[in-house]
């Protein structure tokens, strides 16, 4: 248990400093790549839980296909690849204030409600038993979720190409 | 490990993409922002997943990573499009509802 702490905080750390960097960053490629840092962080907390299927599924979705998804948004509207000081607006002081009230509150209901409930883990979550609970509990969802992501398909597509 | 760390860890990265929506001047950067707010979802399933000793967390955060790729894929075809027609990525200059 003592390990598994450490290596909590080593990787909330360097989630913490990754998120804060991707909405300060003055150049876009590094809050891209910044935004690798924060979800393979995430990646090794759903490790750290025992939870293998979901870090490796984000592993190869988040940082394999939405990371290279968004330098290609990024080469595609000719953003400025050098550092770029315009790239906040004039609402940060109202987007500061906003995210510290939520924080705040956060972090109260949590710590009100949660206090120190401690997480037992017996084993590893096995990906076999994933895969039961999907197609028992969840086929229908599951179903509808591929249908989705068929309509997001085509209609990127037809969204995206000229004509 | 207490279930709170993992919580207040995610509440902090939610809090962080609120930020970043809000005072973020370039689209990608925008939805960079949402997806830094849906890993934080993420990580509370997977840690109530784990304090309930179930794997309906992973199962959620699975449905949650799905919908999120499927977001960017439209999101970016949309910022693509208005980039198309303005010339412009900066939200800010979507202001033609104003009359």
């Amino acid at each position: 248990m003592v390990a598994q702490n450490v290596f909590f905080w080593i990787f909330a750390v360097a989630m913490a400093i990754g998120a804060i960097r991707v909405v300060t960053t003055d150049n876009i490629v590094h809050a891209a790549l910044w935004l690798v840092v924060v979800l393979g962080g995430g990646a090794a907390q759903f490790l750290l839980l025992g939870q293998e299927f979901i870090a490796w599924v984000q592993v190869i979705v988040y940082i394999g296909a939405v990371i290279v998804l968004f330098l290609f948004g990024i080469m595609l509207t000719h953003a400025p690849m050098q550092a770029h000081e315009t790239l906040g607006n004039n609402l940060r002081a109202v987007g500061l204030a906003v995210s510290v009230l939520l924080a705040g509150t956060l972090a109260w209901v949590l710590v009100d409600q949660f206090g120190n409930d401690k997480i037992h883990l017996v084993a590893p979550v096995r990906t076999a038993e994933v895969g039961d609970v999907v197609f028992r509990s969840y086929l229908v969802p599951f179903e509808v979720v591929g249908v989705l992501l068929l309509a997001a398909l085509i209609g990127a597509v037809v969204l995206a190409r000229r004509d | 490990m207490i279930l709170n760390q993992f919580l207040l860890l995610s509440a902090f990265l939610f809090c962080t993409g609120a930020y970043g929506v809000i005072a973020r001047r370039h689209t990608v950067l925008v939805l960079a922002s949402i997806e830094l707010m849906l890993t934080a979802v993420n990580i509370n399933l997977v840690a109530f997943g784990a304090s309930l000793n179930s794997a309906a967390g992973q199962v959620f955060a699975l449905f949650v990573l799905t919908i999120a790729a499927a977001e960017v894929g439209v999101g970016l075809a949309i910022v693509l499009l208005i980039y198309r027609n303005l010339r412009s990525a900066d939200p800010d200059d979507l202001a033609e509802l104003k009359g």
